[in-house]
């Protein structure tokens, strides 16, 4: 079957894909009309203008191939699809010219902010940066119209864009864009005026991903897929209690092994560096490492657990009161109260952190799949004392962010570790390592009180919840002695009761919490939303019904359910042995309401068959990827409702990859059905995170029908569940 | 120094042959489409075909595999048009894509097992990890694959 035979020594092989001077060109072709065009471009010499591009995020070439800078991560969730069509859709492009590159951060850093703000998270991409896109887009297409109308000595007037043509309009003249960029790119145009909704050609219709080519055939490059000339591989070994630093290390009894260069020793990590990563991580393995660790080394979780909820006694701070709620609760016929927990998360993006560096005399390269290259930018410049303007960062293909790429924990040390070296390394946490050394989602403890009248009627509320703050880890300033992320969802509940004291406690213990997809609303939304149900047993109404009633004041949410009901068949009941349970939550800009169906077998076993979920977000730029991103959310939060759980033992963090921190497999994925409500305003929500709050809720509320027993604590996993 | 069949080219290699093949695929050969995401037989973001067969590049030394005919998403096809790719393309299956590529060789090696699976031989087979979620569409795709063949077929 052989073709031929390669000799290939050690690192002997010509770096696929990598030119002589050492620029990643990825090109792959567009599903649909140019074959010849590549689709997605990552190239480290786009660093400075181009004399004929039109603006900064606009470059047409005189073959009319139009490349769109796209200053946002793509981690899946298609930006680097959805960003282009805003401006093409201005621009009135052929979308089948349309290819994406990544913008630089360099060029960012040095034209003061060119690119605006790189950092993607908050399920911001589009929510924030369309207006600059639509004016991008917008002053790009009248510069077009303007060289035309120079060229033909008419007014500016006469000229209109479709296309990618411009047309005089009294003799159906035209140029191709191709023909008219250089010119264009010369121009200066006033008065650039976008589009309103009503307008718009090409957002708003399913449109194909351009980058998923390259993900089918394997040529997209992720951060771990970049070789460079001369790279070496360095494993990383972290202080197996966070806060540990390094007391002993002895490399001589692994400077022997195969293909070892040297270590690095850094405060609290040491570093192996090697030919290969193979070599890398087997040596890194055998090293001999001892750690000076403080009292964290008596941390358990369990007993944090315990802490967290004996907190729950006190009053906390207030984070709002109306009413007279002490007074309200002693006058209720009934009181109810219940406390659920939350443990810790790791984010455990497929692709492990990595990071790839080269220093030469007084430039800095480094590429690697982050979040937020201009932090990626800062964090090298730091790092290596290489002035920010000489750092040049190469944002690749994400395998997975949820949040825990925007850290630059992990670039920081690559660089540390390059600069050590003298060569390019790139840095790579095995799985154990990514997810033991996490920053991990906060733990969390959060109790409800209601009083209920004679009536059946919600008088009095209150709530305390206890977590780990993700900015005081950061030192970042709190607002009234609160992390507002630690009470997304629960200090803005929308439920309308007349007394109402909302309270919070920050308690922290030696790990690192931090954003992890739809940040506090994780957590606080699994909390309300089945103590809603709680408080609907409580005054004998159906989960809907109370939900529609202690509503009523928000059509918003109303409608949203109104949908919800007719689509799930929420009236209808389910198939024998199933029951559905449902919950509603706004954040990120975006409401979304889901029923989750599910059944219990006599030995326990859980099985989500169907999750039905309705969507507000106002505008959606592509469905497809605004579909696909409800799906993610709903798979990476019901890993998290029935698995999720990270824990401590002797300060150490227990799980460590896919075996002890299961993931939710195929035959285990529901049907899921998504339902976008149109839009009926000038409303672009987000959508990375909002389809992940209500899945816990939602299927925990169903559990509890078949088996009156409620789900407080996660993962469920953790319960013996018994259907009644 | 010894020998693979790897996308119908031999290669000789002279290097440790207890490197797990996925490492010899990814720092020796520069062949990064097969990925690694777990290292312990969890994930499958590794798996390659041996022979047909998906296998899971992270357990397999490099030197039990001599003469055997190991397949890798590189090799899977020149143009991306194995049917599962186009499937893929079509039923717009990848996010991140991270663990595309193992997907996609455990889904054309069951296809080649079972030319039409149904739901069951999919949640029998298809047992690699996917963070982003992209099941609903893997399973899609491999329907859309499995009706390719058939048009192909007839
Ligand atoms: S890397 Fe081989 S199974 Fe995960
Ligand atoms: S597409 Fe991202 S892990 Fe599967």
């Amino acid at each position: 079957m052989s073709k031929g035979v390669a000799i290939v020594g050690r690192r002997g092989f010509l770096k696929s894909g990598v030119t002589a001077a050492g620029a990643l060109l990825v090109a792959f072709h567009l599903p649909v009309k140019s074959a010849s065009v590549p689709a997605v471009v990552i190239d480290e010499s786009a660093v400075g203008d181009q004399a004929d591009e039109i603006n900064a995020w606009i470059f047409i070439s005189a073959t009319g191939v139009i490349t769109v800078r796209v200053a946002k991560a793509e981690m899946g969730q298609g930006v680097l699809t959805a960003l282009p069509m805003i401006i093409a859709d201005e621009l009135e492009a052929d979308w089948s010219m349309v290819r994406a590159e990544f913008a630089s951060a360099n060029r960012n850093y040095v034209q003061s902010g060119v690119y605006r703000d790189m950092a993607t998270n908050s399920s911001t991409a589009i929510r924030v940066s369309m207006p600059y896109l639509q004016l991008a887009g917008a002053e790009a297409r009248q510069k077009l119209i303007k060289a035309a109308a120079e060229k033909w000595q008419v007014s500016v007037d006469a000229c209109y864009a479709e296309y990618g043509k411009v047309y005089h309009r009294p003799d159906g003249r035209w140029f191709s864009y191709g023909t008219l960029a250089c010119l264009a790119a010369e121009l200066s145009v006033a008065n650039v005026r976008i589009k309103t909704p009503d307008q718009f050609s090409l957002m708003g219709l399913p449109t194909k991903r351009l980058d998923t080519p390259a993900k089918v055939n394997g040529s997209a490059v992720f951060g771990m897929d970049v070789r460079l000339d001369g790279m070496l591989y360095a494993a990383i070994i972290h202080s197996p209690v966070e806060g540990g630093v390094v007391r002993n290390v002895l490399f001589n009894a692994i400077r022997n092994m195969p293909g070892v260069v040297q270590m690095v020793r850094l405060e609290s990590s040491v570093a192996v560096v090697a030919k290969t990563f193979w070599e890398a991580k087997v040596a890194s393995e055998k090293l001999p490492v001892t750690w000076r660790i403080g009292d964290q080394a008596n941390s358990y979780s369990d007993a944090l657990r315990d802490q967290y909820i004996a907190t729950l006694d006190s009053p906390g701070v207030i984070v709002s009161e109306q009413g007279e709620t002490t007074a309200a609760l002693d006058s209720a016929e009934t009181v109810i109260q219940s406390d659920y927990f939350l443990p810790y998360l790791a984010h455990a993006a497929m692709e492990p952190l990595n990071c790839t560096v080269r220093i030469t005399a007084a430039r800095l390269d480094l590429w690697a799949g982050v979040q937020n290259a201009d932090a990626a930018l800062a964090a090298a410049a730091q790092a290596s004392g290489i002035r920010p303007e000489n750092v040049y960062i190469h944002n690749c293909f994400l395998g997975g962010g949820f949040g825990r790429r925007a850290n630059m924990d992990f670039v920081s040390e690559a660089v540390t570790v390059a600069k050590a070296v003298g060569k390019p390394v790139q840095l790579i946490w095995t799985r154990e390592q990514d997810m033991r050394s996490g920053r991990y989602r906060p733990m969390a403890a959060i109790r409800f009180q209601v009083g209920v009248d004679l009536k059946n009627t919600v008088v009095a509320y209150t709530n305390h919840s206890v977590s780990h703050s993700i900015l005081k880890d950061l030192g970042a300033p709190l607002r009234n002695g609160i992390d507002p992320t630690s009470v997304e969802g629960l200090a803005n509940m929308p439920y309308l009761i007349s007394h109402k004291k909302i309270a919070h406690t920050i308690k922290n213990t030696h790990l690192t919490s931090w954003f992890w997809r739809s940040v506090g609303n994780s957590q606080n939304a699994f909390a309300m939303e089945c103590f809603v149900d709680e408080m609907a047993e409580a005054t004998k109404l159906d989960p809907m019904a109370f939900r529609k009633l202690y509503l009523a004041h928000r059509p918003d949410l109303l409608k949203v359910l109104n949908v919800l009901e007719q689509k799930s068949q929420w009236r209808h009941n389910p198939a024998a042995g199933r029951a559905k349970g449902m919950a509603i939550h706004a954040c990120f800009g975006t409401i979304v309401g889901q029923v989750a169906e599910v059944s219990i077998s006599s030995d326990g076993g859980l099985m989500v068959h169907k999750f039905t979920s309705v969507v507000d977000c106002g505008h959606v730029v592509n469905p497809l990827s605004a579909e696909m991103q409800i799906e993610s959310g709903i798979i990476y939060g019901l890993t998290a409702a029935l698995f999720g759980k990270i824990s401590i033992e002797n300060g150490e963090v227990v799980e460590g990859n896919f075996d002890t921190y299961s993931m939710l497999k195929l035959r285990e994925t529901p049907l899921m059905e998504t339902f976008f409500m149109p839009a009926d305003s000038d409303r672009w929500g987000g959508l990375g995170e909002p389809g992940l709050p209500c899945v816990a809720p939602a299927v925990a509320n169903a559990i509890y029908k078949l088996t009156k027993r409620r789900i407080r604590s996660l993962p469920i996993a953790d319960y013996f569940l018994q259907p009644v | 120094m010894f020998r693979l069949n790897i996308n119908a080219v031999d290669y000789d290699l002279d290097i440790d042959p207890d490197t797990p093949l996925l490492w010899v695929l990814r720092d020796h050969l520069d062949m990064t489409g097969t990925k690694y995401g777990c290292g312990i037989n969890q994930c499958g973001a590794c798996t390659v075909q041996i022979n047909g067969k998906p296998v899971r590049s992270c357990q397999v030394a490099a030197g039990k595999i001599l003469k055997q005919r190991i397949v890798t998403i590189e090799g899977l096809s020149v143009d991306s048009s194995h049917v599962v790719q186009a499937a893929w393309v079509e039923a717009d299956v990848p996010q991140c894509g991270y663990c595309q590529s193992g997907q996609i060789m455990a889904a054309a090696a069951l296809l080649d097992r079972i030319p039409d699976p149904s739901d069951e031989d999919i949640d029998r087979a298809m047992n690699n990890i996917c963070r982003c979620g992209t099941y609903q569409r893997i399973r899609k795709g491999i329907h859309l694959a499995a009706a390719k063949l058939a048009e192909k077929a007839s």
